[in-house]
């Protein structure tokens, strides 16, 4: 990988292809789309050492509108695809780019696998719980009870929560962040970036056709601030208007404490540890319906789990390495003749 | 090492041509390793060999039933072999289940070698023989020579000093057939001995009992005055060389290894364990030190997806599957069309639809092969004629693939992946070369992926190349630059190239030639895949016979060599005998408007030389 060792000069533009965005306006994969080509120019790789993988569904076009390398493929398979690409090569920058139809419905299986795996890639799954490419039906990360055209009394589906099958995958990097909020969409991009290991981004998209205002209360100015809490590793978990409410941990079971009233102060807080496996499955399982915020915990945001684990491509070419050096370079004609042969003369 | 032949007073009475063995027990009484041990000491002493393992679907099927019941058919000889051979003249037997499944398999006349202690009341009772009775007593069998030995007993017995349990002890039986019949075709056992002292290096224990009870076999032979006929079968004629013996799916991963070193392209092979393909994914595991990336994917179409990633980044990818698998890769096998990306796919075929047979052998996926994907999708085709054409057909898709950027479908089948025969392997360097063809690096102008020469192949551009930057997809593409196209002229043109493509790879293979009998005979007999020895066979002997017919064998099956048609149009008749309903005969028709007759089997097991010839008779004579 050629990485610069001077500063880089590049600007966000040059991660733009010469594609025009076909998106609808006002689509929240816009701001994805801008957010991660500002961080590009930061990460220190050179355009030519990134891939873009994606499979089908609206974010699935993403690879098109960057000018590095980029496979648009088949529908739910990227996290495959990318797992032969980072084998054959691991000192490339992998990008997986997939929204929760593809990854978590007919993709759900490569998903787990690349997370147990642990591939040092980047997977960016866009969830707006909802179809969009095939014009709007549920999918399943859909509430129970959306109707859709699929479901015109509702749906009866139980819905994923996409980072709690991430953590039961033993993913190394769970982070969640929204289209709405760029600068801590780009902070966790850079993290995940960092993170040598399968990092899962799930991104909050708004599909503004077909499930207009889907996380509306984590995004709207009036209700983002009592409904999400945005972690950051070693600080206690504050959230609220001016910071008014906290959250405690009693036992295993998170509570939400008021700032103001004097029985509570910041130090009686939880704090956050993203090393901490199982605080980790808690803030994960912190998924109430975003109808009641005001009566459940808030929505958090941030990187909740990151663990150091030796990546797949490395343990695969280590043991090529080894193979290598315990038996030599293979000598063809060696393996050809085996060890019995006779001669006939 | 020590004499490993025992001096033996038995004389040679009879030499032979070939022989046919048949070995059938449970499939926990070591069957396979025992045929696999003779083949291979027959092998090493000159015999031409062919081999044919049949086992249950099941790992332990209930002891002593017919479905329990394994087998492996060996045929050797002095005389040139091509079949694992149509009747046997000698059917090994542990137990009651194994004569009832496999009597019909034996000529009239032949030799029955029966484990006495398997005929029991409860093996007997196990295999269905009406009221227990013995057909070891009743005189059922007058027509065969019966040879009746308490294998178990004389194991037990050879293995009394020694501290093993009963049921370590009766593990062993299955040597003291061999060893008897090693005096039987006067074997050396020492091949036998090298093989059971690298198994079984860490326990020797085991070496000493498996070595004591072959030798007990042997003597058993020598010593007892009941049999005193022993069989000479002399080496056969065979061109001068080194030889090895290789199966199938073996000779397969060889091949992909000789074809990555000899195109300098490292090798990713991502698969899914399913019977009978896996053998390939276990023996290209073992050679990492080749630069082999070998990946058990989490099912068959991350198998296939992972090997089109491994191939964008510059790797040849290859996945290998079985019917079921392979339906499975459909979709992703378009996508690797419509991407030009090299990709190699096996499918080793066994019996369907569905689950089917899956220890069986059959040829019913060659339509699938060629015809099995959404849109117009062309993808070359080529299938091995036996164990050891794998190694060249396996090669021969690397070179395909890459050189013509284009997903490669490899067909083999478990008839000849499990099969075994000699092989006169290559030296490294006659083996050709593979040029990729790499854009190394960029030009003036700006690059255009789906520029291609004038062979109409796209340039292979992998990630990390300065310059080379570009998307590619499963959507349509504009000609040249790759960019989405959803214009109507544009992809009637590059559905098109992509069949132009394929298609001009017909000047790129070899041109068919006739594998035994003249151009205008009678009868042609034209065979694709595993038919080949059977065929062979068959034609040798009618050819003996003065019969007016000849046999061409394909490998190249889409596209086909480009003299196939005219070469075809000089035969009277062309009879297509393959294990399907009728797929190649379709194509034949389809293509070239040749009235070709099929001639079908789907038993799960393959053709007879018999059949064939039976089958060809009827034509020649009408």
């Amino acid at each position: 990988m050629s990485v610069t060792t001077e500063k880089p000069t590049r600007s966000p533009k040059d991660f733009s292809s010469d594609q025009d965005v076909r998106w609808c306006p006002g689509c929240g994969d816009y701001s994805i789309l801008k957010q991660v080509q500002s961080i590009m120019p930061e990460i220190g790789v050179e355009k030519e050492d990134i891939v873009f993988i994606s499979g089908i569904g609206c974010s699935s076009r993403f690879p098109y509108y960057m000018n590095t390398y980029g496979m648009h493929s088949i529908h739910g398979r990227a996290p495959a695809i990318a797992s032969g690409l980072k084998s054959a090569n691991p000192d490339l920058s992998v990008w997986v780019i997939t929204g929760d139809g593809d990854a978590l419905s007919i993709g759900g299986n490569h998903l787990i696998h690349m997370l147990r795996r642990n591939f040092d890639f980047n997977i960016l799954l866009f969830n707006n719980e909802i179809y969009g490419l095939t014009k709007g039906q549920y999918s399943p990360t859909s509430p129970s009870g959306t109707i859709t055209k699929s479901t015109p009394m509702g749906s009866v589906d139980h819905p994923f929560n996409p980072l709690a099958l991430a953590s039961g995958a033993d993913g190394t990097f769970i982070s969640r962040a929204m289209d709405r909020d760029p600068k801590h969409l780009r902070e966790i991009l850079k993290d995940a970036n960092d993170h040598k290991g399968s990092s899962l981004i799930e991104i909050y998209q708004n599909c503004n056709v077909f499930n207009d205002g889907a996380f509306a209360v984590y995004t709207d100015k009036g209700s983002k601030e009592d409904s999400t809490v945005f972690v950051e590793h070693g600080k206690p978990m504050v959230f609220g208007k001016d910071g008014d409410k906290g959250i405690v941990l009693d036992g295993a079971t998170p509570h939400i404490v008021d700032l103001t009233d004097g029985n509570y102060d910041k130090h009686d807080l939880w704090v956050h540890d993203k090393y901490d496996r199982f605080k980790a499955g808690v803030l994960i399982r912190c998924f109430d319906a975003p109808s009641t915020p005001s009566v459940g915990l808030p929505r958090p945001f941030g990187v909740f789990y990151q663990e150091n684990r030796p990546t797949y491509e490395d343990l695969l070419h280590d043991q090529i390495k080894n193979s290598v050096e315990r038996k030599g370079k293979g000598d063809l004609d060696a393996l050809l003749r085996g060890t019995n042969t006779w001669e006939i003369a | 090492m020590e004499e490993t032949k025992p001096k033996t007073k038995g004389k040679i009475q009879e030499s032979k041509k070939d022989v046919a063995i048949l070995f059938a027990g449970d499939s926990g009484d070591g069957i396979q390793l025992t045929g696999s041990q003779f083949s291979t000491t027959s092998a090493l002493f000159g015999n031409d060999i062919s081999t044919f393992p049949n086992f249950p679907a099941e790992i332990r099927a209930p002891q002593g039933t017919i479905a329990g019941v394994s087998g492996f058919q060996l045929n050797f000889g002095s005389i040139e072999i091509y079949t694992p051979g149509d009747l046997c003249d000698v059917l090994v037997v542990m137990n009651a289940a194994a004569l009832k499944a496999n009597l019909d398999k034996l000529k009239t006349s032949g030799t029955i070698i029966a484990n006495t202690s398997g005929f029991d009341k409860r093996n007997l009772k196990l295999a269905g023989y009406l009221d227990a009775r013995s057909p070891l007593e009743d005189n059922s069998l007058g027509k065969y020579r019966v040879i009746e030995i308490d294998v178990t007993k004389m194991t037990r017995e050879a293995l009394k000093e020694t501290s093993l349990g009963i049921k370590e002890k009766d593990r062993s039986k299955n040597m003291f057939v061999l060893g008897f019949l090693y005096w039987m075709y006067n074997r050396n056992l020492g091949p036998t001995q090298k093989f059971l002292e690298e198994k079984f290096a860490k326990t020797p224990e085991f070496i000493e009992s498996n070595l004591a009870v072959l030798k007990a076999g042997y003597n058993f032979g020598d010593t007892s005055e009941t049999f005193t006929t022993r069989f000479e079968v002399k080496p056969a004629p065979m061109p001068k060389g080194v030889y090895r013996n290789i199966m199938g799916n073996q000779a397969l991963a060889m091949g992909l290894i000789a074809a990555s070193q000899k195109a300098d392209v490292p090798l990713f092979y991502g698969s899914y364990p399913i019977t009978p393909a896996s053998d390939i994914l276990h023996e290209l595991s073992r050679h990492k030190n080749f630069d082999v990336r070998s990946f058990q994917a989490a099912d068959e179409i991350a198998a296939i997806t992972s090997s089109i990633g491994a191939s964008f980044a510059g790797n040849i990818g290859v996945t290998a599957s079985s019917g079921p698998g392979i339906a499975l890769k459909g979709e992703a096998l378009g996508l690797a069309c419509i991407l030009e990306l090299p990709l190699v796919v096996v499918n080793v075929q066994r019996g369907g639809p569905s689950t089917g047979l899956p220890t069986k052998t059959e040829q019913a996926d060659l339509l699938q092969a060629i015809y099995g994907r959404n849109g117009e999708a062309p993808i070359p085709v080529i299938a091995a004629a036996s164990p050891k054409d794998c190694f060249q057909m396996a090669f021969e898709a690397v070179r395909i693939a890459v050189e013509h950027m284009t997903p490669v479908f490899l067909l083999s089948d478990g008839y000849i992946a499990n099969g075994a025969e000699p092989w006169r392997f290559p030296s490294s360097k006659d083996i050709g070369k593979i040029t990729a063809p790499f854009l190394k690096k960029a030009g003036e102008e700006p690059f255009l992926p789906y520029e291609r020469d004038e062979k109409g192949v796209r340039k292979w551009a992998i990630p990390g190349i300065k310059g080379l930057e570009h998307r590619i997809g499963g959507l349509e593409k504009q000609d040249k630059t790759g960019n989405v196209s959803y214009d109507p002229e544009n992809h009637q043109k590059m559905v098109d190239i992509r069949a132009e493509k394929i298609a001009n790879i017909a000047n790129f293979i070899p041109e068919q030639e006739i594998d035994q009998g003249k151009v205008g005979a009678k009868l042609l007999i034209l065979t694709w895949g595993s038919v080949y020895g059977a065929a062979k066979t068959a034609v040798k002997d009618m050819l003996l016979k003065d019969l007016d017919v000849a046999h061409i064998h394909l490998k190249y099956l889409f596209p086909f060599p480009k003299n196939l048609e005219g070469l075809l149009r000089k035969f009277d008749k062309v009879l297509v005998p393959e294990l399907n309903k009728g797929q190649l005969v379709k194509l034949i028709r389809s293509e070239f408007l040749i009235d070709a007759i099929p001639f079908s089997k789907v038993k799960g097991l393959p053709f007879s030389s018999t059949e064939v010839q039976e089958e060809a008779l009827k034509h020649l004579e009408s």
